[in-house]
């Protein structure tokens, strides 16, 4: 049964993956990207990382899609077209990808992986204990530079978004077209 | 005895040239020519009182001139070997400090005159204050290397004057000239100089020149192609000497040297700078005469007798009044350097040390009283060359008694000064060398020949109509004029052989009759034979140099010698050597570097669209890179 | 682990995914869209983290603590990335690649 569902959720990802990266239609193209990251939770979700699997849900599928949601409509019309690399070149990047692929893959068959058959099922206090753990193995120290870069991107990107105050030579052009009006 | 307050000597003259380059523009010329000459009237009155003190109260100890010296390192080579600056005071420092201060002083309140409404009247006076804090620091040196340095500063402060009238090319060629001439005869003092330091460990002139000291006594130690390494050194020092004094072959800037402003020419190129080689000399002559049995000094003997002749003849021909007067001082400075040359050490013995340096104290009044008196008639006639001037001795009493009691003095006419002091240079001659003592009295003819030719060419001869009616320079010039005539005709009675000597102890010096006579009555021949010439204008002169044909000719282009320069730096060293290796350095070096830095060029500008600004492409590069290299690891690199 | 599922069909997933990204950050000519394409790549690399700490040493927590600092980055990332092409919007109106290659040659 599960190898079933994972047969699907692969084929799910890897056909919303290459959708997402070939519509023309840039809000479709982040909605297939949205199924290819739920594709994700799902096989989170097989291999019994539910805490994971939450994770990828909100903050992937809840935060960071609709972000890129929330900018592309802010820079575009949503049924805006878009530009498409030439055939030439996506033939040759398709190459070039596949060779790598190929060379993913044959490395990936010919190395023997010592698989240790398990079942275990990780809790969420497990990994909570562990990231704040201070002794030895432990993960607080990374945790709490993670919440200051979280921090300092909030930050960086309030900041840069703002963008620069008016200068006074557009404002005054705002003003003298204000007038023109009236 | 405290010789201390002589720093000052030198260092009031330097505060004037500070005072007066710093605020060129804010001093009235007439404030800035009073501020020259009060500086050098202090500067003046203190050689005088370190003169009486010297030689009259404290020098002589026990019948022998003490050398005091004051002195303060200055920078430590190892130690031994150090770099000292002070003051020096023996026989021949003071003696200088009186003809520079005396000459100086004279050439100051001659110039308020000369250059009067000229517009760099302030910056004039600064350098003559600039050279003279240089001759004065020069003097008084401690050490080879302190002497060096104010050595440079004369260089430096002459070429300033001689390059005065900075608008007039002529001038400034002459400048350079002199600088490079004499920087390259400098070189040679330099080498010489880090020759002494290297083989005797000191550069002070007082442990140098002790006789019972180890540099003289050893110098035998070293020897370099067959002779000792101090006469080489000595040798390359007398180069520098001979370029400052104008030795033959190092003597074409000299003349040259005379498009500066007259004063200069009596101050700088007639009265002290160029002595200044024979000082060196003067100033080592312990060494050169002991090192080798005095090989060195038998070099600047014959160097000296040569130059001293051939000048005499150039100056005959010369019809440029102050390139006679220059060609003269070159042939009496040649005449100072034989006497160097042939002298002994000890007691009558050295009578030729004193003789020169005797000769230097009365040339030194003469001749810049010559220049002055030249000065005052080119600034009447506005004219350097014979043809514009004659019979001006109407017009200008006071110069022409004064040029002519010069002329007497140079010519060696009886009990003037320049009769004494040639007098013991013969004597002393003659007693070491018939052939250099030949050459002496042959010169004194042809001096007193030239001296009269331009004596009577300017006050006497033809009856010139000219413009503006010549009148007597005003009382500024005529003044030192006649300070000056005074010294020529009476201080060749101050007893010097009792004060500078070489041993320092001194002799009494009788005067020789029969030499005396035989140079008085060459002089007089001269002076005959340029009363025939030129008294009265007549063809007899012409004549004469067409006899000569074409040796007058050589001598009228001072035989060729600055050709022979030119030849040789132009052609051989510019053309032939200097000229390849800038074609060597242009195409090769230059040429190398210029194409691999135009390939790159070349190559970057095909290259460059590479480029192109797009991340992906670069990303594209990057990953294509990756897979490369993981294939390379994985499958090539397999051990 | 996932019965029936060796980790090799995992991995090749992961590797597809992974190139899949690549492919779109290199043909696409839109900012919001290579920034879609580096969400893929990364996504496959956390897979990756997960997998193999679940198939090889499954005691360990590792590979999932990495994968939540993974995701926590990217989400920092996005957001910067975002706010730097809305201000870039703002400035030549453009988010195309194709306009923002100033800074060539």
């Amino acid at each position: 049964m599960e190898r079933y569902i994972f047969y699907i959720l692969a084929v799910l990802l890897i056909v919303s993956a290459i959708a997402a990266v070939s519509s023309k239609k840039m809000l479709r193209s982040v909605i297939y990207l949205l199924f290819t990251l739920c594709g994700i939770a799902g096989i989170y979700f097989l291999i019994d990382y539910n805490f994971l699997a939450a994770i990828q849900l909100t903050v992937y599928a809840g935060g960071i899609i609709v972000l890129i949601i929330f900018s592309v409509i802010l820079v575009h019309h949503i049924e805006m077209e878009l530009e498409v690399a030439k055939l030439s070149k996506k033939l040759l990047v398709g190459a070039a990808c596949a060779l790598g692929l190929g060379v993913f893959l044959a490395t990936i068959y010919a190395h023997d992986f010592k698989v240790v058959e398990n079942f275990n099922t990780t809790t969420t206090e497990q990994i909570g204990l562990k990231l704040l753990s201070y002794e030895a193995g432990g993960f607080i120290l990374p945790f709490e530079l993670i919440s200051v870069l979280l921090l300092a991107s909030m930050i960086g990107a309030i900041v840069i978004a703002k963008g620069k105050k008016l200068v006074k030579s557009e404002k005054s052009n705002v003003e003298s077209i204000q007038k023109n009006n009236n | 005895m405290n010789f201390t307050y002589i720093i000052l000597i030198p260092l009031i003259p330097l505060a004037v040239f500070f005072l007066l380059g710093i605020f060129n523009q804010k001093i009235k010329p007439a404030v800035s020519g009073y501020i020259g000459v009060a500086g050098l009237l202090t500067s003046g009155i203190l050689s005088f009182y370190t003169a009486y003190q010297y030689f009259f109260v404290h020098g002589k100890v026990a019948g022998v001139y003490q050398t005091f010296v004051q002195k303060t390192t200055w920078m430590n080579f190892t130690d031994t070997l150090a770099i000292d600056m002070g003051v020096l005071v023996d026989p021949i420092s003071v003696m200088m400090l009186i003809v520079v201060s005396i000459i100086s002083l004279m050439v100051h309140i001659y110039s308020r005159g000369y250059m009067k409404g000229d517009e760099g009247y302030t910056k004039f006076f600064a350098y003559l204050g600039l050279f003279s804090f240089s001759i004065f620091g020069l003097v008084l040196a401690t050490n080879l290397f302190q002497i060096y340095i104010f050595w440079e500063l004369v260089g430096v402060s002459s070429y300033l004057l001689i390059g005065y009238y900075y608008t007039k090319p002529s001038a400034v060629s002459a400048a350079k000239k002199a600088f490079i001439v004499t920087r390259f005869a400098d070189l040679g003092f330099l080498i010489g100089i880090l020759i002494i330091g290297y083989y005797t460990g000191t550069y002070d002139f007082e442990t140098l020149n002790n006789p019972e000291g180890s540099a003289i006594l050893n110098w035998a130690a070293t020897s370099f192609m067959g002779l000792s390494a101090l006469t080489w050194a000595l040798i390359l020092i007398f180069i520098g000497g001979a370029g400052k004094s104008a030795m033959f072959p190092l003597h074409i800037w000299l003349p040259d040297a005379m498009e500066g402003p007259t004063p200069v020419s009596a101050l700088i190129h007639a009265a002290t700078m160029v002595v200044a080689g024979v000082y060196l000399v003067a100033r080592l002559f312990p060494m050169y005469y002991f090192i080798e049995d005095g090989f060195a000094l038998n070099i600047v003997a014959y160097v000296g007798a040569f130059s001293s002749l051939f000048a005499a003849i150039i100056a005959i021909t010369q019809t440029d009044i102050k390139r006679v007067l220059a060609f003269s001082t070159m042939s009496q400075l040649g005449y100072m350097m034989l006497a160097l040359g042939v002298s002994g050490y000890e007691g009558h013995d050295g009578l030729g040390y004193m003789a020169s340096m005797f000769h230097l104290f009365t040339h030194a009044m003469f001749k810049a009283l010559l220049f002055l008196g030249a000065g005052s008639v080119i600034h009447a006639v506005h004219s350097n060359y014979l043809k514009d001037m004659g019979g001006l001795r109407k017009y200008m009493p006071i110069t022409n008694v004064t040029f002519l009691i010069a002329a007497l003095s140079i010519a060696g006419f009886p009990l003037t000064a320049g009769f004494f002091s040639k007098d013991e240079i013969l004597v002393a001659a003659f007693e070491h060398n018939k052939l250099i003592y030949g050459v002496g009295v042959l010169v004194a003819g042809l001096t007193a020949f030239y001296m009269f030719r331009i004596y009577f060419g300017i006050f006497w001869g033809k009856n010139t109509q000219y413009k503006h009616t010549p009148h007597e320079s005003p009382l500024s010039m005529t003044i030192p004029l006649i300070i000056l005539a005074f010294l020529s005709l009476f201080s060749g009675f101050i007893p010097f052989s009792e004060l500078v000597t070489a041993d320092r102890i001194g002799f009494e010096a009788h005067l020789n009759y029969p030499l005396a006579a035989i140079a008085v009555t060459v002089g007089l021949i001269g002076i005959g034979l340029a009363w025939v010439f030129y008294k009265k204008e007549n063809d007899l002169s012409d004549k004469f140099a067409n006899v000569f044909g074409p040796f007058y000719k050589w001598a009228y282009h001072k035989f060729y010698f600055d050709e022979i320069y030119m030849f040789v730096t132009k052609k051989i060293l510019f053309n032939g050597i200097a000229g390849n290796i800038a074609k060597f350095d242009k195409k090769i070096v230059d040429g190398t570097m210029e194409g691999i830095g135009n390939k790159t060029v070349v190559v970057s500008e095909k290259i460059k669209g590479m480029q192109s600004g797009k991340v992906q492409d670069y990303a594209f590069a990057f990953i294509a890179g990756v897979v490369v290299l993981a294939m390379v690891f994985i499958y090539l690199w397999t051990n | 682990m996932i019965a029936g599922i060796s980790i090799y069909e995992i991995l090749t997933v992961t590797s597809i995914l992974f190139f899949i990204g690549v492919y779109g950050f290199l043909t696409r000519k839109n900012l919001i869209s290579i920034l879609m394409s580096i969400e893929l790549i990364l996504n496959a690399s956390v897979i990756n983290f997960v997998v193999i700490n679940k198939y090889l040493y499954p005691d360990m927590l590792q590979g999932v603590i990495f994968s939540i600092f993974i995701i926590a980055v990217a989400a920092a990332e996005t957001a910067l990335a975002v706010a730097i092409i809305i201000n870039l919007y703002r400035q030549i109106a453009s988010v195309e690649v194709k306009d923002t290659e100033i800074m060539k040659y």
